[in-house]
């Protein structure tokens, strides 16, 4: 897994060619040996954190091996919960590119998860064939995250409202929403204890890839990251993002359209979003209801920083996050530990890599400039 | 002492009532967030901070029977966290709206990890003093039991007003926050004034997150807040960094916060969750509507990223 990590990472900024391929892979593992060792430094702090309550940190990473990645069961369980933190990373991933911290993700989530319900109940009955409908009901998904994190973006930059507070008010706006759906006019009668939407007919549910316990989320998510990855790394709609977000004064003056690029990309990476709320509606909870607000929006913004905002290197991240959320249950039982054990363990991990912002370019191993000539 | 039917007059009256008991945390969050954007930074990990304070300020009102003791720890604590934001925002490249959303998410996790086994016990309440000792009316003696805090919010609003105009303290943390390299001509560190001024205002937001836990809803669970330090935050911007704004906003917010609960308690029952949704509503349309692509707003500290 480290070595995918190690080769998604890789960031395509303009480097000088004349050094030779020592040089070069000095640069580039800049971004991959600082982000590791902030996540190591994140597990090592945890590791205190458990020593000064008592508990053995050795038996808490061992779980979390067994829990999450030892075996073929764990690994299925790990990728399942992977597909969601995927496109949930992307949402958070795309805005930061052009400079924005958006992350009210888990709106579009929960928006996108009620708009697949709704197109699922239209379908109900209809005779139409089961891609079809999945196509449809994805685009539903897509087509409510889009528009949430859309105007977000519309927001910033014709109003100049910030990002930040402005789309985490609307993940509570979105919650609210869904209430209110949920519990009046979505509402199945059925649903006694847990008020949730009609479940979705059988054939349109989204299934499991042959073979395994997880669903063709998983496929999507990837998908979903390597098509980001070609539109901000190969498309000038990309290079004109990546310039908007290096200096976004400079790319005005170039005449680059900044408004229709942010309203854009927001919108796009609303509708990942919006599409992993289909996928927790169709393929795993069968109907929209308040487990939608599950926190993987939060998560995703954790994955997004730590694989330094690269669609690519969202995949091993998520992987990772994904096997850590999945030992929680495991932790729990085993060591008498709160559920909330994961989320310290990943502010930690959070504040470890922000942290490591600032030793960028410090490094004289990673920074051939600074190397003298050796002939 | 006989119920008085007062029909709808119920709703305005549940709504003044529900202002001045909803609209204190945001007293105090949204002062300590002036007093740190005042210094050139900006700390969106209040809501993290609010969610710790309310369960260090339970927990220790559950052990030692004093919630005043409880508020002491959650400032105490709060102040623990402002100081780690100040000092790992000193680093250069380091981000503090990044810094904020991290300790947004990690504050609410520490809190529930610690804040697990006192979910159950009951911890003693913060006094209120009845201000509607003249009514006969329930309901109007409900609306005026004012808590202490409220009052002393409104009083730290208007002693942070003069202080910010009138002592030195006031005129170096607005330098510190206008540029950086005037207060160093002065001789002024600014990143030991905004690690102080970030660590007050934690302090105070943690005190915020003690009044929801000890006094209103009055009891620790994870869902003790629905985003008021964030709110708190949009808030300060409104009012333009001026503590007396902020005391205003509060009380705005707090009656938008009240509306859902008010109409609720007279019955209406449809769709009472969108009313819940009204502070986030009103929040962000008072952010569209007080924004402008144009122009820097009147009053922003000229360090603040969030303007700039």
């Amino acid at each position: 897994m480290s070595e995918a990590a190690s080769e998604t990472t890789f960031e395509t900024v303009g480097g000088r060619r004349n050094a030779g391929s020592r040089a070069w892979i000095a640069r580039r593992a800049e971004g991959v040996v600082i982000p590791l060792g902030a996540l190591l430094v994140g597990m090592a702090a945890f590791s205190i954190f458990l020593l000064a309550i008592g508990k053995s940190p050795i038996e808490l990473f061992d779980l979390m091996w067994r829990g999450g990645f030892s075996s073929w069961f764990s690994i299925q369980n790990t990728l399942s919960r992977t597909a969601p933190l995927l496109l949930a990373g992307l949402c958070v991933a795309l805005p930061a590119r052009l400079g924005l911290a958006v992350i009210g993700g888990e709106g579009a989530i929960v928006l996108g998860g009620v708009a697949t319900a709704a197109v699922g109940e239209a379908l109900a009955g209809s005779g139409v064939p089961g891609p079809i409908g999945i196509v449809a009901m994805a685009l539903g998904g897509m087509a409510a995250g889009g528009l949430w994190i859309g105007a977000v973006g519309a927001l910033r930059h014709y109003r100049a409202v910030n990002e930040t507070i402005s789309s985490l008010l609307m993940a509570y706006i979105a919650i609210a929403l869904m209430n209110h759906l949920v519990e009046g006019p979505l509402r199945d009668p059925a649903s006694l204890n847990k008020p949730s939407t009609q479940p979705i007919e059988a054939i349109y549910r989204i299934g499991a890839i042959p073979g395994t316990d997880v669903h063709w989320g998983l496929a999507v998510g990837v998908v979903a990251c390597i098509l980001c990855w070609v539109l901000i790394e190969k498309t000038s709609w990309g290079f004109a993002a990546r310039v908007a977000g290096g200096n976004m004064r400079a790319a005005q003056i170039q005449g680059l359209p900044v408004g229709p690029l942010i309203v854009g990309f927001c919108a796009i990476a609303g509708a990942c979003a919006g599409l992993g709320g289909t996928l927790e509606v169709a393929a795993v909870h069968g109907n929209a209801n308040a487990s939608l607000a599950a926190g993987y929006g939060y998560t995703g913004i954790l994955v997004a920083f730590l694989a330094r905002q690269n669609p690519l290197a969202i995949i091993p991240v998520a992987i990772l996050l994904g096997g850590i959320d999945a030992s929680g249950g495991l932790i729990q039982r085993r060591m008498h530990l709160p559920d909330a054990t994961v989320l310290v363990l990943q502010g930690m991990i959070f504040i470890s890599i922000l942290f490591s912002d600032t030793v960028y370019g410090r490094w004289k191993i990673f920074n051939p400039e600074l190397w003298t000539e050796k002939g | 002492m006989a119920t008085t039917d007062i029909g709808l007059w119920g709703v305005p009256l549940a709504i003044l009532g529900g202002a001045i008991r909803v609209s204190t945390p945001f007293i105090f969050v949204s002062l300590g967030e002036t007093i740190t954007e005042r210094s050139g930074r900006i700390n969106l990990g209040l809501e993290g901070i609010l969610v710790f304070g309310a369960m260090t300020a339970y927990a220790v009102a559950v052990m030692t029977a004093s919630p005043w003791l409880g508020l002491l720890a959650a400032a105490g604590a709060g102040a623990c966290f402002g100081l780690f934001h100040g000092w790992i925002c000193k680093f250069p490249r380091v981000n503090d709206i990044a810094i904020g959303i991290a300790l947004m998410l990690f504050g609410t996790g520490l809190a529930f990890f610690f804040g697990k086994s006192f979910i159950q016990p009951l911890a003693p309440h913060l006094p209120a003093l009845p201000f509607g000792f003249w009514s006969d009316v329930p309901q109007v003696r409900a609306a005026l039991d004012v808590n202490v805090l409220f009052l002393i919010g409104a009083f730290l609003a208007a002693a942070l007003w003069w202080a910010f105009r009138n002592t030195r303290i006031g005129l170096i943390i607005r330098v510190v926050g206008d540029s950086a390299d005037a207060a160093r001509a002065m001789g002024v560190n600014p990143d030991r004034v905004r690690l102080l001024a970030t660590a007050a205002g934690s302090a105070l937001a943690a005190i915020g997150g003690g009044y929801l836990s000890l006094y209103y809803p009055g009891s620790w669970n994870e869902s003790i807040s629905s985003g008021q330090g964030l709110m708190a935050v949009a808030l300060v911007i409104f009012s333009r960094w001026n503590p007396l704004g902020c005391f205003a906003a509060a009380i705005l917010f707090g009656g938008a916060g009240a509306l859902g609960p008010a109409l609720q308690s007279v019955g209406v029952s449809h769709g009472y969750y969108l009313f819940y949704a009204a502070p986030y509503v009103l929040t962000l349309a008072i952010m569209i509507a007080t924004s402008s692509p144009g122009r820097t707003l009147a009053g922003a500290p000229g360090e603040l990223s969030i303007t700039k």
